[in-house]
């Protein structure tokens, strides 16, 4: 168990490329950071620099108190959990959660007792003796996860882990993960280009942007306070309305920003609201369905609940505190009272 | 297939039983004459039938030979041939498996040059530099000995380049799994990838023993004690010997037996035999 | 590319050499001395060498036996090339209409690709012998006095045979992989359209088995001009009157058997032009994968 630092981290290719800059991340023992971004913004780069897979052109990746910058990836302790899961396909589902322990010299007794332990947490002793070909998806996922966890490593590391799963199994996946870093409380660094797993598994989430930090914040801190425009509309689904704050300068709480965010549910119908919509769709999701529509020029959704018949205009009000302003060039959050 | 014609099925069905035959007719040939004596040759053409000799016309040839043609009995040449395609085989494997290793998870010096040193021997078949290729192996004081019959055939580009196809196939992950478990390089190897390509070796094991087997004119030119012969490259000097005396179907019994292995090889193993010959060219 | 790699520089070269040594050892020293015997001239006794220029490439240029020998590759790579692919693609066509008996007639097809090309030599060498062969004997049946050993275009079409039955089974395994890999839907579309079995043929299938064909026929002339020594040596051994001398036996028959180093050298440099030629051709060409 170790805090992890990453102290102005950066990451720069061969051909000159940057792909990750000035990346500054205080990781706690036993926290769990979610790296959120579109693909491309350098989330795995970062993953794989403290994994030790990338070199490190900039900056200080610290385990604990130790810098490995040039330690080699087995021996940063720590583990990983791959996207495609990378079982060693020859080996049955005992042998690859044996061989990194039977690398290192593990008595025998030890590693028996290790994947005992592992199997069954993960309930997977069944499959012991099964090469990987002969697993589902799901229980692939399980492998290698118990890979990860026979190690005692001080962090595990997941690239996008569960991206390779249906929805559903994506779903459960993502409950048992969270519940099994919460029992074995290791440091945890988890890569997800999904804001809802993000969201779900984070004790604080880092979104990333071009290879830099937008926000670093607990979900609900993320989610109330974006930082800039562009967590604004990363983090939530249905994403915020985002709308050009000269197109809806007569309404109250807009001063001339640039960027005027509020989120669907923050709108709702009342006969004598200052914007009126006109309704260009609807999409029924069950308990609610998202309206979809515009007003002077700018596309807005709200979400409503699902009953009764929807008008062709609606007239929509707002609280102002739920406006989020945005600066027009930087994309900055601009607090209210400034 | 797409409408069912009985004609045309018909008609393919008796192209192939005539492709069959033209394939099978000289070897059907070769076997007839095999199990014939010597006096059934004198009345003009070759009998289509078996004869009664086939018993001892083979034991004859293994365990005896035709002293008259200077070639030692066929069984011990077809154990020189055995030991001189085994070699082969194993030998470019071993070193062709290595270097594609060395070329596709490293980057040193030089590499390119590495590289391309081993891609030029695409284009050297041994037959095109004999000559020279003879008198380095003659100053080496290799000749009539199972290195000089072997090591000079064991150097390969298409192995080589096989190995890094099968290589660039294996997905990174695996080998990122494997340094976080804490695997050095040869670890890696022998634990992750020579299991990985168990079946590529195999099947290129196939082919490179049939190519083994069949080498000709390497082992006609070094080897001068009959102690070497190999038996594709004997049954010549046989053939040349009888050509007076005509021993044809000694010769016959001798040419079944150098084909034995080989077809038995491609037979058995049909699947790999397949895989190994489109992978080594494509 | 791999993204991942080793960090050693040593460990590399131990790797390597091996291959580097027999590399060097047997391919690039033997070939810089063949380039560089090229260059000289052995007088009559053996006893003095001396640096000649060009004029080993300038002898072949102007040998009459040199050119017919070129001549004769020339005919024989084509007559080899052309035959057995053109047995084999028929061969292919019809496995590729089977469902049930493909395999059994696979099997009974591709065994000769084991067949040493001497001992094909010598298989066909006794079928057509003179004197007990049954090929001779069928064909003085017909009218034609075969005789391989003085006629030289009996010669030529006795090791175009020998060759090219060698070849068979290589070329059907590829062809029937070809045929194989076309999509079935298109045949059916092509059929849905009115095409039948013959204009399916032309019109579809084999344009798109291009890639396959021009794969082969690099192939197959490489083949036919390096890998038929045994089938040569095993039958004709050049003759009758250099009929069927190609390159690569002259050069082993002038080096070793007439002694004449320069002028052996002088062909195996040009040999190996040619092969380098070849090797780009497919290289360039299967690389791209040829298609319309």
């Amino acid at each position: 168990m170790a805090s992890i630092t990453l102290d102005n981290l950066g990451k720069i290719y061969a051909g000159g490329t940057r792909a990750v800059g000035g990346v500054n991340i205080d990781i706690a023992d036993g926290e769990f950071i979610v790296l959120v971004g579109p693909s491309g913004c350098g989330k795995s780069t970062l993953l794989r620099m403290v994994a030790g897979l990338e070199a490190i052109s900039e900056g200080q990746v610290r385990i604990g108190d130790r810098v490995v910058n040039e330690t080699e990836p087995a021996d940063r302790d720590i583990a990983m959990v791959f996207q495609n899961y990378a079982l060693y396909p020859h080996m049955s589902v005992r042998q690859n959660l044996a061989y990194g322990l039977k690398n290192r010299g593990t008595p025998k007794a030890e590693i028996e007792r290790r994947v005992g332990i592992a199997s069954d947490i993960l309930q997977i002793g069944p499959f012991l003796d099964r090469k990987p070909r002969a697993l589902s998806g799901g229980q692939r996922q399980r492998v290698a996860m118990g890979r990860a966890i026979v190690r005692e490593p001080a962090a595990f590391l997941f690239d996008e882990p569960l991206s390779n799963l249906d929805a559903k199994l994506r779903v459960a996946m993502r409950l048992e993960i969270k519940e099994l870093q919460k029992r074995l409380r290791t440091t945890s660094l988890y890569v997800t280009h999904d804001q809802l797993e993000a969201m779900t598994l984070a004790d604080r989430l880092v979104v990333l942007n071009g290879g830099k930090v937008e926000q670093i914040g607990t979900p609900l801190e993320v989610y109330r306070r974006p930082a800039s425009a562009f967590v604004a509309g990363f983090i939530g689904s249905p994403a915020m309305n985002l709308i050009d704050s000269r197109a809806v300068a007569h309404l109250p709480g807009i001063t001339d920003a640039g960027l005027v965010g509020i989120r669907p549910e923050d709108l709702s119908v009342s006969p004598d609201g200052p914007i009126q919509m006109q309704v260009l769709a609807v999409e029924e999701l069950g308990a609610q369905r998202l309206v979809h529509g515009q007003t002077g020029g700018e596309r807005l959704t709200i979400t409503l609940p699902s009953d009764g018949p929807i008008a062709h205009d609606l007239r929509l009000s707002y609280q102002p505190q739920a406006l989020h302003l945005f600066d027009r060039e930087t994309g900055k959050r601009l607090d209210r009272a400034a | 297939m797409i409408e069912n014609r009985p004609g045309l099925n018909l008609l393919a069905h008796l192209t192939l039983i005539l492709g069959v035959c033209i394939v099978a007719l000289p070897v059907w040939v070769a076997f007839v004459a095999s199990t014939h004596g010597p006096t059934d040759f004198m009345s003009g053409t070759i009998p289509m039938w078996p004869g009664p000799h086939l018993v001892e016309n083979y034991s004859r040839m293994l365990g005896g030979g035709l002293s008259t043609s200077g070639t030692p009995p066929v069984g011990t040449m077809m154990l020189n041939s055995l030991i001189m395609a085994l070699s082969i085989a194993v030998g470019k494997i071993a070193i062709s498996v290595l270097s594609a290793f060395a070329v596709v998870y490293f980057r040193f010096p030089l590499r390119g040059l590495a590289f391309w040193c081993i891609f030029v021997t695409l284009m050297l078949p041994v037959e095109v530099r004999i000559v020279p290729t003879f008198q380095v192996v003659a100053d080496l004081g290799m000749l009539n000995s199972y290195a000089g019959l072997s090591i000079p055939l064991i150097a390969s580009a298409t192995a080589t380049f096989l190995f890094r196809q099968v290589f660039l196939t294996i997905p990174d992950e695996l080998t990122e799994a494997a340094r976080i478990d804490g695997a050095g390089p040869m670890k890696f190897f022998r634990d992750i990838l020579l299991p990985l390509s168990r079946t590529n070796i195999a099947a290129l094991f196939v082919i490179l023993f049939i190519y083994g087997w069949n080498q000709y004119l390497w082992p006609l030119l070094i080897t001068t004690s009959s102690d070497y012969y190999t038996i594709v490259a004997g049954i010549k000097r046989m053939a040349d010997a009888v050509d007076g005396l005509p021993q044809w179907h000694l010769v016959m019994a001798t040419a079944m037996l150098a084909m034995i292995p080989p077809v038995v090889v491609v037979i058995g193993m049909q699947r790999l035999f397949v895989k190994g010959l489109v992978e080594t060219e494509k | 590319m791999k993204r991942t790699l080793f960090r050693n520089q040593l460990l590399p070269w131990l790797l390597l050499a091996p291959q580097l040594i027999i590399t060097f050892v047997f391919f690039l020293w033997p070939a810089a001395q063949a380039v560089r015997q090229s260059f000289l001239r052995e007088d009559a006794f053996g006893t003095r060498t001396s640096f000649v220029g060009f004029d080993n490439f300038k002898a072949l240029w102007s040998s009459a036996e040199y050119m017919n020998s070129l001549q004769v590759t020339a005919v024989f790579a084509i007559s080899v090339t052309v035959l057995s692919m053109g047995l084999s693609l028929l061969l292919a066509i019809a496995v590729d209409r089977m469902i049930k008996s493909a395999r059994v007639y696979s099997t009974l097809l591709v065994w000769p690709y084991a067949v040493a090309p001497a001992v094909a030599g010598i298989l066909w060498w006794f079928i057509f012998n003179p004197t007990i062969g049954i090929m001779p004997y069928v064909l003085s049946q017909l009218g034609y006095n075969w005789n391989h050993i003085s006629d030289k275009g009996d010669a030529m079409t006795l090791v175009v045979i020998a060759s090219a039955w060698k070849q068979i089974s290589y070329n059907f395994l590829f062809f029937l992989a070809g045929l194989q890999a076309i999509p079935a839907s298109l045949r059916e579309a092509a059929a849905i359209d009115g095409a039948g079995p013959v204009r399916r043929f032309f019109d579809i299938t084999f344009p798109l088995l291009s890639p396959t064909t021009f794969f082969l026929l690099v192939v197959n002339i490489v083949y036919a001009m390096f890998d038929t020594f045994g089938v040569i040596d095993a039958t004709t051994e050049g003759g009758p009157a250099q009929a069927t001398n190609i390159l690569v036996y002259k050069v082993y028959f002038d080096g070793f058997v007439g002694q004449n180093l320069g002028s052996s050298a002088a062909q195996s440099v040009v040999l190996m032009m040619l092969v380098l030629v070849l090797t780009v051709i497919q290289f360039r060409y299967v690389e791209k994968k040829v298609e319309y």
